[in-house]
């Protein structure tokens, strides 16, 4: 009886609480900024999957990613990551600055890696002092990437041709090409199907002396390339871009409705052909922290694929340069800590579909938070609406 | 399949429409809106640009839900969920802009969703027999093979007609059919709808064309502001009392006697060309409103086009305070002093989801060519809560999204937008298309205060009230043609509708 009593209370007690803690962490779900629940959302959802996939694997989940937490957490592996995260960051930043205008710029890919080709041979047949050979060797890969991505643009303004597709088959002309110019041009008098190296004054210093000045020490052999450097500038260049100059403006305007802005004198085929160009110039880009900072020539071994992964970072970032920062140090940290799952027994393939997965369910979540947000929208207008939901009776218009 | 016409008993109507009231944001589209339709009658509703008509068949096609009010299908109340319920149901509908996919066949179009198929094909043979005599019957004959993209308005008409008759209608809706028809396709489809009717069919023929209306109808059923006004057998209708009642008698005469004293002319059409646009002749000076009238869709969206400089002009000239501005860009335009209140709120004035300073910089040419490649975002704000506090559009801070508004205060800011740069003349496209009726008070006032102060406006307009509430001059906009200008106090509600229908 007595202890009966003593359960009651004490489960109408728990049951008070568990109420009191769903509404306060209601309250604090509607306080994160929106902007943040879609990709939340889709990284959940992800981590179900993999989980899923893990114990279907035969592996402990739990520990699985205690290892890949462990390991990506230790200072080498930092490093590594983040120097991993910079060409998904600049990928990313090329394809956001077309989604920002309704615009897909799917071609990163060859553009980058054309780019890369004939910034690496342009750059090895120089003599320069060493800032100088940097920046134009730069400079030869944003003309190059941008270049490419114009062909697409003067499609689409000229011919109407959807740039979805011609940027996309664009890839394969730029493969083809970049292996005709590796075998028949810059590698002439060579067997290994490379560039000629750079030379030193070519290459991206690290940063480490950087960091030893402001008391910061790398642990044993971690090097941070330049390249971050260089990635952080652009993105506060690019963000600067987008909300401070009158062409950002069109541009983000171009993207939510593309008439209205026609109708106020923004010139939709100059819009599509400068914006091109700017996404093609910073795909050009992508290839050069590695060809500056590691690789220092252009083989057949250079790496292939960062323009795909640039539009999941983009859509996982929902095209703001924080957004796809933080997009690119997950998928560099994902990429770093799949080299331990090797070594524990676990397909490290794994990662690949986490990544995949995150995508897909980035776009699901978009949507739903999209629909949500037009739902919200929509019931504001109507409250707002209902005090002349009942317009006076025409008779007793005036004029 | 389709000769299920004569189901019902004889008088109990096939479908009634019993005090549907359907509100949207800002305007009541219905309001306690009766309609009887019977089998074997053409009936005809006609009334005004927003007197309701389209909701109402929208109401009746399952497009939409009433807020209140029944529907009634052969004397038992039903529920249309979607167009499929009302398809099922034996209501077809051919909208005004046609429903087809271009390279598929007749046929395909006619059978997409609806297929026959025999042991799980599709059997081609007995929809083509189906279709064939369908189109012998009503005199609808379309070649089943033929591609839409290679047919013309009125056959693929034919082919829309065909599609409702092939899914079992009863009941045939018709939205503006003959806007789109050469005079010997309208005579056409009318035999065709004679044939309909005399199978016992009903035919729900929407119009502004009184003529037309007169000729064809069995019975007619006037709308205006959102309920019927009239209802009328054939026969038993005069011209002269359904002008009457589509216009609203009840309205004011001419508002008022042209200005005397106009100023220089700063707009100038001669002999224009663009599209739609067979020739608009036009002068507008300051200090005077200049209403362009006419039911839509006969070429005031190309004229508004080519005016903003965003369709290219064929032949003629415009001339914009005194310069010849007929190849220039909408950029240069605004330079000349043309501010403009697009048509299409949603579509060509604002970018709902971004923020109102956003959609003030956007529109403002002014504020462009201040802070040249720079986004000054301080002056947009501070002018966007300028126009937000004069015209009282009820908005926190310049921080919220267009779409956060309700229509007539999008309209506002869009109206404010356009007046603040000090223009020279200002192109008003609908300038209070579905808004309420006080927003609509306010835009009229700034409207008539800035023409009081030297602005030159052209209205464009399929609002008769607007037209004759606020113009000195008025044109009639028929057919991509422009009447001379009449001045507005010659003109009553009346001879508008006349000249804006072509009837005499």
């Amino acid at each position: 009886m007595n202890t009966g009593q003593t359960a009651n209370t004490a489960n109408t007690g728990h049951t008070a609480n568990t109420a009191n803690t769903v509404n306060t962490a209601r309250a604090r779900i509607r306080g994160v900024p929106r902007a943040l629940a879609a990709p939340a959302l889709a990284l959940l959802l992800a981590l179900v999957v993999a989980t899923a996939l893990l114990a279907v694997a035969g592996a402990s989940p739990g520990r699985t990613y205690l290892t890949m937490l462990e390991f990506g957490a230790r200072p080498d592996s930092v490093v590594s990551a983040v120097n991993r995260s910079v060409v998904y960051f600049l990928a990313g930043l090329a394809v956001a600055v077309t989604f920002r205008m309704n615009l897909f710029n799917i071609g990163v890919e060859g553009q980058y890696r054309l780019a890369a080709l004939l910034a690496a041979a342009v750059g090895a047949g120089l003599d320069l002092p060493t800032p100088l050979h940097v920046a134009v060797v730069c400079a030869v890969a944003v003309l190059a990437g941008a270049a490419w991505a114009a062909l697409a643009a003067l499609l689409k303004v000229w011919r109407g041709v959807s740039e979805v597709l011609s940027t996309l088959l664009l890839n394969y002309v730029a493969t083809a090409v970049v292996a005709y110019l590796l075998a028949e041009v810059f590698a002439a008098g060579s067997t290994t199907g490379s560039t000629a190296e750079l030379p030193p004054s070519a290459r991206l210093p690290e940063l480490n002396g950087l960091l030893g000045l402001v008391g910061v020490t790398l642990p044993g052999g971690a090097s941070l390339g330049g390249a971050v450097l260089g990635a952080v500038v652009l993105g506060v260049a690019v963000h600067l871009l987008l909300t401070r100059t009158l062409f950002g403006h069109d541009l983000r305007m171009s993207g939510l409705n593309p008439a209205a802005t026609r109708v106020h004198g923004v010139e939709p085929r100059r819009m599509v052909i400068v914006t091109m160009l700017v996404s093609g110039g910073i795909a050009g880009l992508a290839g050069l922290p590695h060809l500056l900072g590691t690789a220092y020539h252009f083989g057949l071994d250079f790496p292939a694929g960062a323009g795909f992964t640039g539009i999941a970072v983009a859509l996982l970032g929902r095209n703001t340069p924080l957004g796809i920062a933080l997009a690119a140090l997950l998928f560099g940290f994902l990429e770093r800590s799949a080299l331990i799952l090797d070594i524990e027994g676990v397909p490290k393939e794994i990662v690949t579909i986490m990544q995949g997965v995150i995508v897909i369910s980035v776009v699901v979540a978009h949507e739903v938070v999209r629909r949500a947000d037009r739902r919200r929208a929509a019931r504001l207008v109507r409250e707002r609406a209902e005090p002349d939901a009942t317009p006076a009776p025409v008779a007793g218009r005036v004029p | 399949m389709a000769s299920s016409g004569t189901g019902s008993p004889p008088g109990v109507p096939l479908v009634e429409l019993r005090g549907i009231t359907k509100r949207y944001p800002g305007v009541t589209a219905n309001r306690d809106m009766n309609l009887v339709v019977r089998p074997g009658q053409v009936h005809a509703v006609v009334g005004e640009n927003g007197a309701g008509k389209s909701t109402l068949m929208r109401i009746l096609y399952g497009e939409e839900r009433p807020d209140s009010g029944d529907l009634l299908l052969d004397g038992v109340p039903a529920r249309f969920r979607s167009p499929a319920d009302a398809i099922a149901a034996g209501i077809g509908m051919v909208h005004q802009h046609f429903l087809l996919a271009e390279n598929l066949t007749v046929l395909e179009n006619v059978v997409l969703g609806a297929e026959t198929s025999r042991r799980g094909l599709l059997d081609r043979r007995a929809s083509g027999r189906a279709l064939r005599d369908l189109g012998e019957r009503y005199g609808l004959a379309v070649d089943p093979g033929a591609r839409i993209e290679h047919l013309g308005l009125g056959e693929r008409q034919r082919v829309e007609i065909l599609k409702a008759l092939y899914r079992g209608a009863r009941v045939l809706i018709l939205d503006e059919p003959t806007t789109v028809l050469a005079p010997g396709e309208v005579t056409r489809l009318f035999a065709s709808l004679a044939e309909l009717r005399a199978r016992g069919l009903a035919v729900l023929f929407i119009s502004h064309k009184l003529d037309e209306v007169l000729s064809v109808s069995d019975h007619i059923t006037v709308i205006r502001a959102g309920t019927a006004v009239g209802e009328f057998a054939a026969g038993e209708a005069d011209p002269g009392v359904l002008t009457r009642l589509i216009a609203g008698g009840d309205l004011p005469p001419a508002a008022r006697a042209g200005r005397a004293e106009s100023g220089p002319v700063v707009l100038r059409l001669e002999g224009l060309r663009a599209d739609a646009v067979q020739e608009a002749t036009l002068e507008l000076a300051r200090g005077e409103i200049l209403g362009i009238a006419g039911v839509q869709g006969n070429g005031q969206s190309e004229l508004i086009d080519a005016l903003v400089g965003t369709r290219e002009i064929t032949a003629g000239t415009v001339r914009l305070g005194g310069r010849d501005a007929t190849r220039l860009g909408v950029r240069q335009r605004r330079r000349l002093g043309l501010a403009c209140i697009p048509e299409d709120r949603h579509r060509h004035a604002l970018a709902l989801p971004a923020t109102l300073w956003e959609n003030v910089m956007l529109g403002s040419e002014d504020l462009r060519r201040r802070s040249r490649w720079r986004l000054d975002r301080a002056a947009a704000r501070e002018a966007a809560g300028e126009i937000g506090a004069r015209l009282g559009i009820g908005a926190p801070s310049p921080d919220v999204p267009a779409a956060a508004l309700s229509g007539g205060n999008q309209q506002k800011l869009v109206v404010g937008r356009a007046l603040r740069g000090r223009p020279e003349v200002l192109l008003a496209a609908h300038p209070t298309l579905g808004v309420d009726v006080g927003a609509q008070a306010v835009i009229w006032d700034l409207l008539r205060d800035a023409r009081d102060a030297g602005l030159a406006v052209l209205l464009v307009s399929a609002d008769l009230d607007e037209v004759l509430a606020l113009s000195d001059r008025v044109q009639v906009m028929l057919r991509g043609r422009l009447t001379p200008a009449l001045p507005a106090g010659e003109l009553t509600p009346a001879r508008l509708v006349r000249l804006m229908t072509g009837t005499r």
